[in-house]
This record gives structure tokens, C-alpha cells and sequence, in this order.
């Protein structure tokens, strides 16, 4: 039964959990709700690398492995941006981004 | 064919020692700075004389007459295919006897600076710009072209306004110096117009192919009339306004007695003996031209007959020696544009010419002596009014005695220099017009009174009581004073007509007893009734000076001249065309540039508030963007 | 189909949640729910990785640091109407063009092909370091591993000031 979805049906997820991931972003005032619409945002990149792979080249395994990469930098990245949240909230006690604005005019 | 590459020397020296002492005259002693400039000009001085030589009495004459040989002729600016400006060095009776008037004046002047302006501050600034002035001038006299010319002229009247503002920190200096720059400038703007004008309607700058014997100029722009005078009557006339400015003719002298501020030496050598004939040098070069337009040679006349009547008017009333002496010199150019003004062209008809140029020879001895002996009484009385002066003959006797020489000189006494060559002018004039020559008959009698009344005054009349009792110029001072006494009395026997002449061929002259005789009488009753006035302290003066009134104030105050331009540039001038000018400056122009910057910062603003430092708003506008660029590809870009 | 359903649901619920705690939990399950969705396109080993990874590891991180940093009771502001607004536009605008454009492209393979994928060939894969090898992405993303954690412990250490 699986067998038969269509690519698209696959691309339009992802292209739907990008979008909300993007919305989540720009809206969300907490710093930590807006790293994880960024996650959000990488997930849907790894679906779309694996169905490409397999549905269009089923030889090769290259979305795979790529996917397997793209976990690992956001963890890593995950974890670094975690610590420059603890390092903000221990000078200023508050996460809100609107307070991050020293680089302006 | 003899070269005369060599000259070029005698244009660069000056321009060498200029730059160098310029740029380094403050590292060194001001005495090394004198004794480099004084040798350079007295290298230029051996080699005008040397150039001389060679070209009068060694190369040979083409059809009797002197060549106009071209030493060196560099094209340096093409302006069409025809016209174009080059620099280059022109060997002509007159230049040659002009670079040796001015190498002669510039170096005894340069000798007499080294003790005149000893102790002064600016010593090494003086030399610097002395050797300047004596590259310009030089330059001018052996210019190819009209335009080369013009160059030089604007540099004379650069080192000019150098020199006469030379003392910076006196206000009355540098007013007199500004004076003396913008009323030559002024009259440099008719030049160059003239100088276009000629240009235009003859196809060339060049002196040779202007005045020679088929030049152009005598059949161009005679059609077109404008005012009643033909074009190249209008592009004379532009001309010599330029040479009236800078020899200081009427109307355009205001500025020769007010360059009396300049240091003595400055005046002999640039207000006496070279800068103020370059007018008349300007016309004598044009001549063959000026002679083809009648109407333009006669206002050169009545102007210059005009000029030295005025002038020696004033310069019999006034106080101050220098200013005594720069009426006088205007009065003798006068005489000398007058010359030529009623000359003819080629041969015995050219008496005028030969004399005009005679005069400028001799006068710029005895006048550059006159100066210098100025300097010295100066020097020791410390002061230039003749009323606080009298009885130096026992002081002073090497001053006393050259400047002696150059009074009987210059009210034309045989046999001295002055003689030979006034009476050639005042034998021009009766032969060409009878009023012109009453004018020139009464001058030289009062040139006689106002020089005797000078010379009366300080070396005779009352002993005052000096400060301290004047000594003697130092020797640096009264060599060249001698020298230049020596050419005075013997520069007069020089055989000018069969040198210097309007067509470069030598004639045959001999005096006119005619006039020689009443010119004599004349200047020996100027100098009795200078003699009784002067010579003993008495009132008689000032009791003809009250009889004439209204009069002598008018001359005294030198006929009211300056109040006129005064009124003229304050009232109109100023009010009616530089007030609208500044305003529009200020609001217009002004405004717009203030307007752009204040909108300028009207807007930045408003928009500073897109750098807010807010992550979410810089992320929204990246998306958007990105968005609305893929849209714009996709969709919109039907390539 | 059903995975998607959820991970729809769950991602937009992460996104407009007012507990952050919550709003952890769902994205959570999204994670859960994509690793099935790897499992269903018989990317076993990828599957794996993606829940001890993601779904163990990362949100595991996310949730400590909201213990550490917020009041976790405290209800989170809604925003704003017009940030909400202006976001939800360029959200939207984007979505439909790129959905637009995916259907609109045709594809040479439409469905899934139901071969497994041996781990044997991927551990082969990853080592090898001829053409379609990954040894050196996989050296290279352990020195990143090893910097972030460097960093990440530094930037996050306590300062004796």
C-alpha cells in the first residue's frame, strides 16, 4: 500500500513543515521556541533529501548519508546554541529576543 | 650663422636661482642668498652683453638691415593647424638693447639690495623674487609671439605684486600691492581680448609674420567697422590698453605712485627702469601694425603727450621723493609713447621710433640712479618727506653727486644722456604736430623745476636737526650708484640710429640746432626758477603755491583720480553688481546644497529603523525577500 | 499518510503552543513521527539514528535548557497581531509557490521502489574513500562534533568574576 505514494505527496510535507518552521521563527518571542522552529525547519530538509533518494535514484545512497550529516550539524549546532542561550540568560535573566537589540542604529 | 643657442641662459639663470633660493633661502645665511642671486644675474648680465656684441657689430646685416634672428623657437601648443603657441627666443634690435637694460638695472640693483636690505627680515624672499621678476622680464622682451608675451606680462605682474606687497605686515603695503595687481589685471583683460581679437583675424601669434613686410594684419579686418573704427583698429587699441595699464598712463596710473611702498630697490628696478616700459616696449614691437591703423597711433599719442603733461603737474606739488619720482617716471613714458606715437615707418620717418627707444635706454640709467640715490638719502635721513630734509650736500657727498648727474640728465642738459634723446623726441614731435609738441616743450621745462625743486630741497635749504648725523651708503650701495652715473652721462653718445631702428635699417641723423637749442633754454629757465625758490630756504613757495589755489590743491591731491575710482567701484560697483551676485550665492547656491543635505538627513531619518537589531524583523525581510525574488524569476521574467 | 497528518498537526501545534513545555513535546513527536516515516521508506538504519539523535538527544537538550532558563508555568505572550500577520503572509506566499512549483514539475520516478538497504553497504559507504565514499565528510564532521562541544563548554562555563 505504502508502495505507491507519489513524490509529491513527500515534497509537499516538507515544503509545509518548512513553511510552519519559518512562521514558528518569525513569530515565537522565546529563544528556545525559536530554535526548535529551526529544527523543525531541518527535519523537513532530511525528508526531502530522502525522498529524492529514494524514489528517484534508488542505486545510490547519497541523500541518506547526507541526511545522517545534516543530524549531526544540528546537534552540534543545537548544543552551541543552547549555550549561547544559558551565557544570555545569565547576564540579562530574560530569553525574549526583542531585548537582543545592541546591534542596531 | 652664428648660434645663439646659448641664450637660452639668459632666461634660465633667473628662473634657476628663483627656485633654488625659493625653496631653500631660509636653511642658509641671508648673505649667501644675496651673493647667489647677484652672481647669477651678473653671469646674465656678461651674457646680454656678449649677445649684444655679437649681434650688432659681428653677424652681418641682411640688405643692410639688422636680422630678426630666432635663437630657439619650440612649438608648444597647437591650437589649430595654423595657430599655435610657442616659446622661444626672438633676437631684435630692441630685444637685444632691452636685455641689456634690464640685465644692467637688475644686477646694479641686485648689488645695491645687498646693502640696502641688509638686516631685513625677508632678505632671502627679496633676492628670491627679484630673480623671478628678472626671468619674467626677460622672458617678455625676447618673446616670439604675442601670447608667449602675454605670459611673461602676467608673471611681471605677479612678481610685481610680490614685490610691492613685500613688507606684508603694513596694511598700506598690501592695499597698494592689491592696487597695483588688479588695475594691471584690468588692463591685461583688454590685452587678451586684443591678443584674441588679432589672433582671429590675422591666423597667427607670431611676431615676425605679424610685422613683417606681408603680414596679414594689414589686410585683415579692415571691412567691418564697429563704432566708426575698423577691427584691427579695435584689437590695437585693446592692445595698448594692456600696455597703458602696466606703463601706467592715463587713466590706468592710479597704482604707480601707491608701488612707492615696495622697497627702493624694487621700485628702481621694476617701477623705473624695466617693468613700466614694457608698454611701451609692447608697442614699439607691434609698430608696424599700430603704424597701419592711424587712429590707433594717434591715440597712442595724445595719450602719452596727455599723460606727461598730467604727471609732471602733480609732481611738482608733492612731498614725498619716491612719489616725486614715480610721477616723473610717468611722465617720461609718456613722453616715450608719445615718440612713438608720431613716428613714422622706415627710415628717416622713423625718427620717432629710434627715440622712443633711445629715451627707454637712457632713462632707465639715470631714473634707476635717481631711485637709488633715493634709497640712500633714505637710508640715512630715515624718512621720504622732502620737508623734513636739507642740507645732505655735506653728508652725502658720493649720493650728492650722482644724483646731481641724473637731474641734469634727466632735464636734458648736454652733455649728458638725457639731451641726445629728448631732443630726438621733441624733433619728432614738431615735425608731426604742433599742439603734441607745445605738450612735450612744457614738460621737459617742468620736468627741469620739479627734479631742481627735488634736488634743492634735500641737498641744499635749511640744516635740519637730524636724529643722528646722517653717514654716507655703504659701498655695496654706492658702486652701483657710480656706474650708473657713468652710463648716464655717456650713454647719450651711443649712435642709436644706426642700431636700433622701426625698420632694422640704419640712417643718418644729424641734431636740429632748431630745437635743440630752445629745448636747452627751457630746461635751464626750469632749473632758475627751481634755483630761486630752493636753493635758499624761503617762503616765495609757499606764496605762489597759495596764489595758484584751487589749483594746487587739485594737483596736490593728484587731481582727485583715486576719489573717482574709489566712488566708482564703492558705489556702483559694489552695490549694484556685487551685492546681487553674493546674495544669489548665498541663497541659490548656497541653498541648494543646503537643502540636499538637510533632506538627506530627513531621510536617513526615517529609514534609520530598518537597523532596529531585531532578529525577527531582519528575518522576516530576508524571507520575503527571497520569496519575492523566487516569484520574480519564476513567474515574471519571460526571458 | 497518517504520519504525515501527524506531523503536520503536531509541527503547527509546536509552533503555536503557549506552554513551552508543550510546545517541546509535540516537537517531540514530530521528530518520532518522521523517524516512522524514514522507517516506512525502509531506511531502517537512518530511522535509528533519527530517534536516538533527534528525538533522544536534541529535544532531551531543549528540554534542559528550559528548565534552566524560564518559568516553565508561566504562559508565553501571544504576539502581536501584525508580526503574526506579516509572518503568516510570507509564510503562506512561500508555501504555495514552492508547492506550485513541485507539482507543477515532472518527475521521471514516481513511486517508491521497495528495496531494503543493506547496513552492510552503508557502513561500506561511509569508510571508503573511493568515488561514492564518505570518509572524509565523516572525518570532518567528527573534528565539528569535537569544536562544538569544545565551545559549547566554554561559552556555557561559569565565569569567576
Amino acid at each position: 500500500m505504502f508502495e505507491g505514494v507519489p513524490i509529491h505527496w513527500f515534497l509537499v510535507l516538507a515544503t509545509t513543515m518548512f513553511f510552519i518552521g519559518i512562521y514558528g521563527f518569525l513569530v515565537r518571542k522565546n529563544l528556545i521556541t525559536m530554535l526548535m522552529s529551526i529544527e523543525l525547519i531541518l527535519n523537513s530538509v532530511c525528508i526531502n533529501f530522502v525522498a529524492f533518494n529514494k524514489i528517484l535514484f534508488p542505486e545510490h545512497l547519497e541523500g541518506m548519508f547526507f541526511t545522517l550529516f545534516i543530524i549531526a550539524v544540528a546537534a552540534a549546532e543545537a548544543s552551541v546554541a543552547i549555550a549561547i542561550i544559558i551565557n544570555i540568560y545569565r547576564r540579562i535573566v530574560n530569553i525574549d529576543v526583542e531585548k537582543m537589540n545592541e546591534m542596531k542604529y | 650663422m652664428i648660434d645663439f643657442s646659448y641664450t637660452i641662459w639668459i632666461l634660465l639663470i633667473p628662473l634657476l636661482v628663483f627656485v633654488v633660493t625659493g625653496l631653500t633661502g631660509n636653511r642658509f645665511k641671508p648673505i649667501v642668498t644675496g651673493i647667489v642671486g647677484t652672481t647669477g644675474l651678473g653671469v646674465v648680465f656678461l651674457l646680454s652683453v656678449f649677445t649684444a656684441y655679437k649681434y650688432f657689430f659681428v653677424i652681418d646685416k641682411v640688405d643692410g638691415a639688422f636680422q630678426r634672428l630666432l635663437a630657439f623657437n619650440y612649438n608648444w601648443l597647437n591650437l589649430t593647424d595654423k595657430l599655435h603657441i610657442n616659446i622661444g627666443i626672438l633676437l631684435d634690435p630692441i630685444s637685444v638693447m632691452m636685455l641689456i637694460v634690464i640685465s644692467t638695472v637688475s644686477f646694479m640693483v641686485h648689488i645695491y639690495s645687498l646693502g640696502y636690505m641688509k638686516g631685513e627680515k625677508g632678505f632671502a624672499r627679496f633676492f628670491s623674487i627679484l630673480s623671478l621678476f628678472s626671468f619674467s622680464m626677460l622672458g617678455l622682451v625676447i618673446a616670439t609671439n604675442i601670447f608667449q608675451m602675454y605670459i611673461f606680462w602676467e608673471l611681471v605682474g605677479v612678481s610685481s605684486f610680490l614685490l610691492i606687497g613685500f613688507y606684508y605686515e603694513r596694511d598700506s603695503a598690501v592695499a597698494a600691492s592689491k592696487k597695483a595687481f588688479i588695475v594691471t589685471r584690468f588692463a591685461d583683460l583688454g590685452f587678451l581680448i586684443g591678443i584674441l581679437l588679432l589672433s582671429y583675424l590675422t591666423g597667427t601669434f607670431d611676431f615676425i609674420t605679424l610685422t613683417g613686410p606681408n603680414s596679414p594684419a594689414f589686410t585683415s579686418g579692415q571691412g567691418i567697422m564697429f563704432l566708426g573704427m575698423s577691427t584691427m583698429t579695435w584689437s590695437m587699441l585693446l592692445i595698448f590698453m594692456g600696455g597703458a595699464g602696466k606703463s601706467a598712463m592715463f587713466p590706468l596710473h592710479i597704482w604707480l605712485p601707491d608701488a612707492m611702498e615696495g622697497p627702493t630697490p624694487v621700485s628702481a628696478l621694476i617701477h623705473a627702469a624695466t617693468m613700466v616700459v614694457a608698454g611701451v616696449y609692447l608697442v614699439a614691437r607691434m609698430f608696424p601694425i599700430f603704424h597701419h591703423q592711424e587712429s590707433a597711433l594717434d591715440i597712442v599719442a595724445w595719450v602719452g603727450g596727455f599723460t606727461s603733461l598730467f604727471a609732471a603737474v602733480i609732481a611738482c606739488t608733492q612731498y614725498d621723493i619716491k612719489r616725486v619720482l614715480a610721477y616723473s617716471t610717468m611722465s617720461q613714458i609718456g613722453m616715450m609713447m608719445l615718440a612713438l606715437g608720431v613716428s613714422g615707418y622706415g627710415g628717416e620717418e622713423g625718427l620717432g621710433y629710434m627715440a622712443s627707444m633711445f629715451h627707454l635706454f637712457t632713462h632707465a640709467f639715470f631714473k634707476a640712479l635717481l631711485f637709488l640715490g633715493a634709497g640712500a638719502i633714505i637710508h640715512a635721513v630715515h624718512s621720504n618727506y622732502m620737508n623734513e630734509m636739507g642740507g645732505l650736500r655735506k653728508y652725502l657727498p658720493i649720493t650728492h653727486a650722482t644724483f646731481l648727474i641724473a637731474c641734469l640728465a634727466i632735464a636734458g642738459i648736454p652733455p649728458f644722456a638725457g639731451f641726445f634723446s629728448k631732443d630726438e623726441i621733441l624733433v619728432a614731435t614738431f615735425h608731426h604736430n604742433k599742439i603734441l609738441f607745445a605738450m612735450a616743450y612744457l614738460v621737459a621745462g617742468m620736468t627741469a623745476f620739479y627734479m631742481f625743486r627735488l634736488y634743492f630741497n634735500v641737498f641744499w635749504g635749511k640744516d635740519q636737526h637730524y636724529h643722528h648725523t646722517p653717514h654716507e651708503a655703504p659701498a655695496t650701495m654706492t658702486i652701483p650708484l657710480i656706474i650708473l652715473a657713468i652710463g648716464s652721462t655717456f650713454a647719450g653718445f651711443i649712435p642709436f640710429t644706426k642700431l636700433v631702428t622701426s625698420d632694422s635699417l640704419p640712417f643718418e641723423t644729424h641734431t636740429e640746432w632748431g630745437i635743440a637749442i630752445p629745448a636747452v633754454f627751457i630746461a635751464l629757465v626750469g632749473i632758475g626758477i627751481a634755483t630761486m625758490l630752493y636753493m635758499k630756504q624761503s617762503e616765495n613757495s609757499k606764496k605762489i603755491s597759495l596764489a595758484l589755489g584751487g589749483f594746487y590743491t587739485a594737483a596736490f591731491n593728484k587731481f582727485y583720480i583715486d576719489q573717482v575710482y574709489l566712488f566708482i567701484t564703492k558705489k556702483i560697483l559694489f552695490n549694484y553688481v556685487s551685492r546681487p551676485v553674493a546674495w544669489f550665492d548665498r541663497h541659490i547656491v548656497d541653498g541648494t546644497m543646503n537643502q540636499f543635505a538637510y533632506v538627506t538627513n530627513v531621510v536617513s531619518d526615517r529609514i534609520k529603523g530598518f537597523q532596529s537589531g531585531q532578529l525577527q524583523q531582519y528575518a522576516l525581510v530576508f524571507v520575503s525577500g527571497v520569496i519575492g525574488l523566487a516569484l520574480l524569476f519564476t513567474y515574471l521574467w519571460t526571458n | 499518510m497518517l504520519f504525515s497528518a501527524v506531523i503536520v498537526v503536531f509541527s503547527l501545534l509546536t509552533v503555536t503552543s503557549r506552554r513551552i513545555l508543550r510546545a517541546a513535546t509535540f516537537l517531540l513527536f514530530v521528530l518520532v513521527s518522521t523517524s516512522g516515516l524514514y522507517f516506512l521508506l525502509r531506511f531502517n538504519f537512518l530511522a535509528a539514528i533519527q530517534l536516538t539523535l533527534y528525538a533522544g538527544g536534541i529535544v532531551v537538550l531543549i528540554i534542559f535548557s528550559i528548565l534552566l532558563t524560564s518559568h516553565i508555568s508561566e504562559k508565553l505572550a501571544i504576539p502581536p497581531l501584525t508580526k503574526r500577520l506579516y509572518a503568516a503572509i510570507a509564510a503562506v506566499a512561500g508555501a504555495v509557490l514552492c508547492i506550485v512549483t513541485i507539482l507543477q514539475t515532472g518527475f521521471v520516478q514516481k513511486t517508491m521502489d521497495p528495496t531494503r538497504v543493506h547496513i552492510r553497504t552503508i557502513g561500506e559507504g561511509m569508510l571508503s574513500t573511493e568515488k561514492y565514499g564518505y570518509a572524509l565528510p565523516f572525518e570532518v564532521i567528527s573534528v565539528l562534533l569535537l569544536a562544538a562541544m569544545i565551545g559549547s563548554i566554554i561559552l556555557a562555563k561559569k565565569r569567576n568574576d
